[in-house]
């Protein structure tokens, strides 16, 4: 009885978990180490829901809860496909890493300003939105990511902090503002909010300029979100203030949920990859891909910083994803899928292993840092998994992503899209190394200077991350096959569509 | 009258826009709160200002005549509250920037600029 409606709603545990648990924490707030306890249970719960989630979309194809019994087309439904349910597991391996990892990084006082309730609100929001069936239900995910967001950025109160969140609030509130614009006009045209059948209401008009609008409106908002040229300059400008496990958690989770919707919403509704709605899309997805990936790898060479030069990193990772996105075709939307997964996973232990060389050397800065390949070859050796997948060496799962995307953009025609993907990998690969060469290598002439240990959490953290990279890296033809399913998922919305 | 809405959410718009450029934060924050409410306003507009009609069923009958679309007025009031909600954290954020920094001239709030600014020659290591 009781497990029945458990199973019942499996689309809705990932969410529903974080959400009671930011309720439990906030009882509990007192005690700084029953609120963590409370955090890391709520945070194994919801990755176990994702994995039973997983292998439930596995093996019917889809998921679906409607709310008060109202189905599609109206109440608001939770659609968890393949896509959804794999980006869900992800977020909960990426939060198992950061959770671990919070508890060298994030002592009492941090807690007590609050870090474990909004992270679980945060990661509430982020399954919401991979999660939802229905446009404005995605809108209010994004809103409330972005809320948790700005208190997590702003968790010790300094005057950067504070800056930077209110740079990031600002510019997001300007985003979701589009994005808004876009769903009004949406159902101005077609009378519907369920992404599933609006791809079906959509199949075959006329494009008008409503719809244009409200296509353009809605690629501006979740680019803004997503950080993609010429909209993500509040992305390094705030990401490096914040404490650094949660601009770890925000570095790979936020920015991907941005591209997911645009992948969901462009794709599903507009029919890009199949019988476009909206002319003109691609083109301009592709110019905005190819855009972004010069200027933020340029702007990353000039850093000196680890956290700004990472930050740059994750915007032009992000343009790889709009890059398989602009092609327009099942594979380059699959590829953009194990690009995404790659991603997310890898940026994050980025940022944790950044974490960790501060920790080492008490300073983020590069020029200060050099040396921790003779007195921490360990953690040398788990860096170096993560720098070498983001730059795509094989066998890890960078690699591959950025095989299958410049792969797919040769079989679509678009070679010059390609040519950039690769100079720019190549750029990738250069400033990694410089990184490399000068917080691993190279000699200090403050020879006194104490290398401290790095905390066994922060390891296991980035264990996690690293074992994770290796093995999408090895396993690839698994995850690209699931992948290909999941993108015929998306750009057949029959299938899905009308849901039952 | 969908003309008149449709003048007022553009006046809207580019009044919350041109108080958006403005180098001080609270006309940043009262633009931003503007532009919700002109996003308001064109969702309100999106539901087609057609019939003042009740969405009810007359008695007898079981099919929905022409009449008023409830749904857009729902969205209107969960942005509302979505809104208000994200302009307390944003005055919150100018509150305190005002106390740490001692002005509200974003053109003087560059603390995050500072904090590991390629340019500064030896960077102070934070935290």
């Amino acid at each position: 009885m009781i497990a029945d409606a458990i199973a019942r709603g499996a689309a809705v545990w990932p969410v529903a978990i974080p959400l009671i648990g930011a309720a439990l924490t906030l009882l509990v707030r007192r005690s700084p180490r029953i609120q963590r306890g409370v955090m890391e249970g709520g945070v194994m719960l919801m990755l176990g829901a994702s994995v039973s989630l997983l292998v439930r979309v596995a093996r019917d194809d889809v998921a679906v809860m409607a709310f008060g019994g109202w189905g599609a087309p109206f109440g608001i439904t939770f659609v968890a496909d393949r896509l959804g349910a794999a980006l869900s597991l992800v977020t909960g391996i990426v939060a198992l890493a950061v959770a671990i990892y919070a508890r060298a990084d994030i002592r009492a006082r941090r807690r007590k300003a609050g870090f474990d309730p909004l992270f679980l609100g945060m990661l509430a929001a982020v399954n919401g939105a991979f999660l939802t069936g229905d446009l404005f239900n995605l809108y209010v995910w994004f809103e409330l990511m972005l809320v948790a967001a700005v208190g997590l950025v702003s968790l010790d109160r300094r005057p950067a902090q504070i800056d930077g969140a209110i740079r990031y609030a600002a510019m997001s509130m300007v985003g979701a503002s589009f994005i808004l614009i876009g769903i009004g006009l949406l159902y101005g045209e077609t009378g519907t909010l369920d992404i599933a059948h609006l791809g079906v209401t959509l199949v075959g008009k006329e494009p008008t300029l409503t719809l244009g609008t409200s296509a353009f409106m809605l690629l501006a908002g979740f680019a803004l979100k997503a950080g993609l040229f010429p909209l993500f300059f509040w992305l390094p400008a705030s990401y490096h203030t914040a404490p650094i496990s949660v601009t770890a958690a925000l570095a790979g989770l936020l920015t991907k949920v941005g591209f997911y919707a645009c992948l969901r919403v462009l794709v599903v509704v507009f029919g890009v990859g199949g019988k476009e709605v909206v002319p003109g899309i691609p083109p301009l997805a592709a110019l905005l891909a190819a855009a972004t990936m010069i200027v933020s790898v340029l702007a990353a060479l000039a850093q000196v910083d680890i956290r700004r030069l990472l930050a740059f990193h994750i915007v032009g990772q992000v343009a790889y994803l709009m890059m398989g996105l602009a092609l327009a075709s099942s594979v380059g939307i699959a590829s953009a899928i194990v690009y995404m997964m790659h991603t997310m996973l890898v940026q994050t232990g980025l940022f944790l292993g950044a974490g960790a060389i501060a920790r080492a050397h008490g300073s983020y800065d590069l020029r200060q840092a050099p040396g921790l390949v003779r007195d921490r070859p360990l953690f040398t050796a788990l860096f170096a998994v993560m720098a070498l997948s983001l730059s795509g060496v094989p066998p890890l799962s960078g690699f591959w992503a950025k095989f299958v995307v410049i792969d797919a953009a040769f079989r679509a025609d678009a070679a010059w899209l390609a040519v950039v993907a690769l100079i720019v990998g190549f750029l990738t690969l250069y400033s990694m190394s410089t990184l490399w060469s000068d917080s691993f290598w190279g000699t200090t002439s403050r020879q006194t200077r104490v290398i401290r240990t790095i905390p066994p959490a922060m390891m296991y953290a980035m264990i996690l991350l690293g074992a994770c990279t290796i093995g999408i890296g090895l396993a690839i033809d698994v995850v690209f096959t699931f992948a290909t399913d999941a993108a015929s998922q998306l750009t057949h919305p029959m299938s899905v569509g009308m849901t039952r | 009258m969908n003309a008149l809405y449709a003048l007022l959410a553009a006046s809207l718009f580019g009044c919350a826009l041109y108080m958006m450029l403005s180098r001080n934060l609270v006309r940043l924050l009262l633009g931003l709160s503007l532009l919700a409410t002109a996003v308001n306003i064109m969702l309100f507009l999106a539901g087609h200002l057609r019939s003042v009609r009740p969405p009810l069923i007359a008695e007898g009958t079981d099919t929905l005549r022409e009449s008023a679309d409830p749904l857009p007025q729902a969205l209107i009031l969960t942005a509302i509250v979505i809104g208000f909600a994200l302009t307390v954290v944003l005055s919150a954020l100018a509150l305190r920037a005002y106390r740490a920094h001692g002005t509200l001239n974003t053109g003087e709030i560059r603390s995050a600029e500072h904090l590991g600014d390629p340019s500064a020659h030896e960077a102070g290591g934070d935290r």
